[in-house]
């Protein structure tokens, strides 16, 4: 990149005032996104962001880069169309959980399918941050809203579970309180060619404050989390004297010497799906990092290669050609 | 099979100006393969023809039974014709259920052919008749021809090494070769249909061709027929080249062609549904054109990515039908905020709600032109036909990319699945529109909602450097786009987007009249009624009415001159297959004119008479 001028997170930053609440957990996402996309090597024209709608949507207007800040859901529709009709973009998709996943859950798992190579940061506070707090389709079981006032009996989705499920080719966490732990997972994310999504722990003070403290504070993370990283062991814990390993179908808890390797690769999504839910067991802690990482054609790809044969085959098409066919007649 | 002398040729040979079939049968008997063949053939005689399929809502419904009647009707002829034609001279039916629902339309003394091979006890039953409608009076009035083609078929066929099930299943080109020998048409063009269609099969080839011949040479038999017809090559038509197409044959290629004109690659993004799914059949083909075809998860999705598409610098376009629009709509009022060319297209069908999808309706107009959210302005066109089809096509690419805006594009199933003779576009008579992108920044910086003379935003796409902006539902501050919530300049924003769409109008030519300048009554019609209005018009005006018509194309806005035309006319009927959607239009913006609604909403096209007798009617008041 030594011919290219060099671009600066300030470069990144728009002339647009950012319009979050104060201590919401997007700016720090912002902060970093800024950061990490200075230093990808890509050109400023050549990135795109684009959102549905929600406070996590506003992001684009705050990249100064190419956006499109969408309608609510149909971010991953507005992606597919930039993508395919310019596979050299850099297209960043950026959704809430109500957003990517109840409006926008089918677009989402048939983004995922497709595997274009975009990348995708569900933003997820589990409640709907714009509309001024309702319950989200990850908002834990009893949670008080105003549309809930006696407790939510919505049962959630476990966003990891349902990427994995639809067939995503690169899946990871990370939280809004580990901004070196983002950064790398972003820099991976980047990196993958095919769709990455990742789903990110944002805390919305307004709304649904400190939902993941018991967690991702500081204070606490590094017994209650657990990060896969692709090739290491899996240990956990303040001295990182904890581990966790797979024997068959079973997942157990063991020292940090006879943890697993974590293998995100693997033929079938299975250890994956295993790992995405280990913590609804209370005694172990939520997995973070890269969940899944494997290769697949890519929908973008394909699509131009298709095109490529086909004017091959049939030589460039000619208006004039399809007009006039065989099957015409001369009125005098 | 050669012959010494061509099987009939001692019957009077009678001319005829023109003549209405209708082939009806169960969906499984291959009544649209025989309809598109007689067609073929019609074109290649050189005779005006006008086609209209009728297919049963289930793909396939129990046979013999009436739901499962396939049928499809041919109007041929050596004059200029508009449409398929009112009533049948002849129809064709294979089953006793393809009798009785078709009967009714027969011409009066018109002729009828049946198969007597299925009508036996069974086939009356499925059909739910006691009696055979041969002998309980039903065919009175009508010249019967009766003929097993079962028989007949299997008789022929004797040598084929086909099964016996396999050798009924050519009954339709047995049907075909005895039309063809009755209106003296030549085997060729079919025969080399069947030699392509079925290469890979000759035992396939050699029945179907065995079958047709014997078709044809059974007319020879003096008792069946009285006579053999012959309908000369049309000569009204105006000089051209000239091919068959369907409706939505010639709206894609439209589409193609004003992605072409526009320098633009096209983006479609669509999800089946009928009647539309054709055009995402047909564009899919088209990929040496480096048109993306993508069938995405539901119509929201489809519309999404193509507006996504537009931002990337493609034409984007999406087609469906009423339900399809119905989900659009969000998407489409962020394409009118967000300002980028989108081709939107309607094969309207019947509804509300799934309604009859196979059936014709014009009820999607104020949809088209209101259906949305906000004040959100988007231009409205409809073809008149099936080769008119290209035509609009084409200009809705070019007002899409000349005002950065959505366009809806209107058609129906009665254009979509008719066909009629297409005069080709001389290609370098094609209007051009190349589409222009801005390259750098123009002043000091870049303002992507900033206006042209005619209200319009420059296109900036990304990868452009210099040029990166933000697009998206909130509304924009004039100029540079920012997201604004201030008062004066949504109102500001909300005119400019009205304007930009009614300056459309400066390039929109008048309406040219058929018929008197001025006098009692004018007939306005838009859609694929013209056929009808036209044809009904000009017999009303041939007995001396003082009636003219006129057609739109233009629906929104509305072409410029409307005014001083409607006030040459003591009154406009508009006939609409809806309960008076464009009426109610007219009535708001031309309060001042006496606008008479004539509606329909039977799922059917207006027949010519039908125009006919209500302009003399109205007249007669
Ligand atoms: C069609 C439509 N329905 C509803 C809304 C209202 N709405 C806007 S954002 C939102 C939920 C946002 O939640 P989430 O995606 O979690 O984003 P967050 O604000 O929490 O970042 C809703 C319901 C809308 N804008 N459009
Ligand atoms: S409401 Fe919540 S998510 Fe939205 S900006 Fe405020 S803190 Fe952030
Ligand atoms: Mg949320």
């Amino acid at each position: 990149m030594a011919a290219e001028a060099v671009l600066k997170k300030k470069d990144l930053k728009s002339d647009q005032e950012v319009r979050w609440c104060p201590g919401c957990g997007d700016y720090a996402i912002l902060n970093c996104v800024q950061g990490v996309m200075a230093d990808l090597g890509v050109k400023r024209e050549n990135m795109m962001f684009v959102s549905g709608i929600g406070c996590s949507s506003r992001f684009p207007y705050y990249m100064n880069t190419y956006g499109f800040h969408s309608i609510h859901g149909r971010a991953p529709a507005f992606a597919t169309g930039i993508k395919v009709s310019n596979p050299e973009l850099s297209v960043w998709l950026v959704t809430g959980d109500g957003d990517g996943l109840s409006i926008g859950g089918n677009h989402m798992i048939h983004v995922l399918r497709r595997n274009l190579d975009i990348n995708i940061l569900l933003f997820n506070n589990e409640i709907y941050g714009l509309t001024k707090g309702q319950y989200s389709p990850t908002s834990r079981l009893g949670l008080k809203t105003k549309a809930t006032p006696f407790g939510s009996l919505d049962y959630p989705f476990n966003p990891i579970s349902l990427a994995l499920g639809a067939g995503a080719t690169f899946v990871a966490r990370t939280v809004d309180t580990n901004l070196k732990h983002m950064a790398g997972i972003l820099e991976a994310a980047a990196a993958h060619k095919g769709t990455s999504f990742i789903e990110i722990f944002q805390n919305c003070v307004i709304f649904n404050d400190k939902v993941f403290d018991s967690v991702s504070d500081k204070k606490v993370r590094d017994e209650r989390m657990v990060d896969l990283v692709p090739g290491e062991k899996i240990v956990y814990g303040n001295d990182h004297e904890k581990g966790l390993r797979l024997d068959g179908y079973h997942l157990e808890q063991c020292s940090a010497d006879e943890a697993g390797v974590w293998d995100p690769s693997t033929p079938t999504a299975g250890p994956s799906m295993l790992f995405a839910d280990i913590d609804r067991d209370a005694t172990l802690p939520t997995p973070i990092g890269i969940f899944r990482q494997v290769e697949r054609p890519r929908f973008e790809e394909g699509v131009h290669a298709q095109i490529d044969h086909v004017t091959e085959t049939k030589g460039p098409g000619k208006l004039e050609d399809l007009i006039y066919t065989a099957d015409t007649w001369k009125v005098d | 099979m050669t012959q010494t002398k061509e099987p009939g040729a001692d019957l009077p040979l009678q001319q005829q100006e023109k003549v209405v079939i209708r082939f009806a049968g169960d969906s499984g008997d291959g009544m649209q393969i025989t309809g598109n063949q007689f067609t073929s053939t019609a074109a290649f005689v050189g005779n005006d023809l006008a086609t209209l399929p009728d297919f049963p809502a289930e793909i396939r419904a129990p046979a013999g039974t009436r739901p499962g009647v396939s049928g499809f009707q041919i109007h041929f002829s050596s004059s200029d014709i508009h449409t398929p034609g009112d009533a049948p001279d002849v129809l064709v039916a294979m089953n006793p259920a393809a009798l009785v629902v078709n009967i009714g339309d027969l011409k009066a003394g018109g002729i009828v052919v049946v198969n007597t091979g299925n009508f036996g006890k069974n086939d009356l039953k499925k059909a739910r008749l006691e009696v055979s409608p041969l002998e309980d009076g039903t065919l009175q009035g009508f010249r019967v021809i009766e003929v097993d083609i079962n028989k007949r078929v299997a008789d022929a066929l004797t040598e084929s090494e086909l099964s016996p099930k396999e050798i009924q299943r050519c009954k339709n080109f047995y049907t075909l070769g005895l039309m063809y020998w009755v209106y003296s048409r030549p085997l060729e063009p079919t025969l080399d249909w069947l030699a392509a269609k079925f290469a890979k099969r000759p035992a396939l080839v050699d029945a179907n061709q065995t079958a047709l011949r014997a078709g044809f040479n059974a007319g020879d038999i003096h008792e069946m027929f009285q006579g053999r017809y012959e309908v000369p090559a049309c000569t009204e038509l105006p000089a051209g080249i000239y091919r068959n197409i369907l409706g939505n044959q010639a709206l894609a290629l439209g589409m193609i062609a004003g992605a072409e004109q526009a320098g633009l690659k096209l983006f479609l993004g669509a999800y089946p549904i009928t009647p539309a799914s054709d055009l995402l059949h047909q564009l899919a083909l088209y990929k040496n054109f480096g048109a993306i075809t993508f069938q995405a998860e539901d119509e929201i999705a489809a519309i999404c990515a193509a507006l996504g598409a537009s931002f990337s610098g493609k034409l984007g376009m999406t087609t469906t039908s009423g339900p399809g629009v119905a989900l659009k709509t969000e998407a489409l009022g962020l394409a009118v905020s967000v300002e980028l060319p989108l081709v939107v297209v309607n094969v309207q069908r019947a509804g509300p709600s799934t309604g009859m999808p196979t059936k014709v309706e014009q009820t999607d107009l104020l949809q088209s032109i209101w259906g949305r959210n906000g004040e959100a302005p988007i231009p409205v066109i409809a073809a008149s036909c099936a080769a008119d089809a290209f035509d609009v096509g084409v200009e809705a690419c070019r007002i899409a990319v000349e005002y950065m805006t959505p366009i809806m594009v209107l058609s129906d199933n009665y254009i979509a699945n008719g066909s009629e003779p297409w005069k080709l576009p001389e290609m370098d008579k094609l209007p051009k529109f190349t589409a222009k992108f801005r390259t750098h920044v123009e002043g000091e910086t870049f303002l992507p909602f900033a206006r042209d003379e005619n209200g319009v935003r420059p296109w900036a796409k990304p990868g452009t450097p210099g040029l990166e902006h933000r697009v998206g539902g909130l509304e924009k501050e004039d100029g540079t786009g920012n997201v604004c919530y201030d008062a004066e300049n949504h109102e500001k924003m909300t005119h400019l987007r009205q304007e930009k769409v009614m300056n459309i109008q400066r390039s929109i030519p008048e309406l040219e009249v058929e018929g008197p300048e001025s006098g009692d009554l004018l007939v306005l019609g838009w859609g694929g009624t013209k056929g009808s209005i036209t044809s009904g018009t000009a017999r009303a005006r041939e007995d001396g009415a003082s009636v003219a018509n006129t057609h739109l194309r233009h629906l929104w806005p509305l072409p410029p001159g409307l005014d001083e035309l409607f006030g040459r006319y003591k009154a406009i009927l508009v006939p609409e297959l809806n309960m008076g959607q464009l009426w109610r239009v007219l009535r708001s913006e031309f309060p001042q004119h006496n606008f008479i609604s004539y509606s329909k909403v039977q799922g059917k096209p207006f027949m010519s008479f039908e125009i006919e007798n209500r302009i003399k009617t109205i007249l007669e008041q």
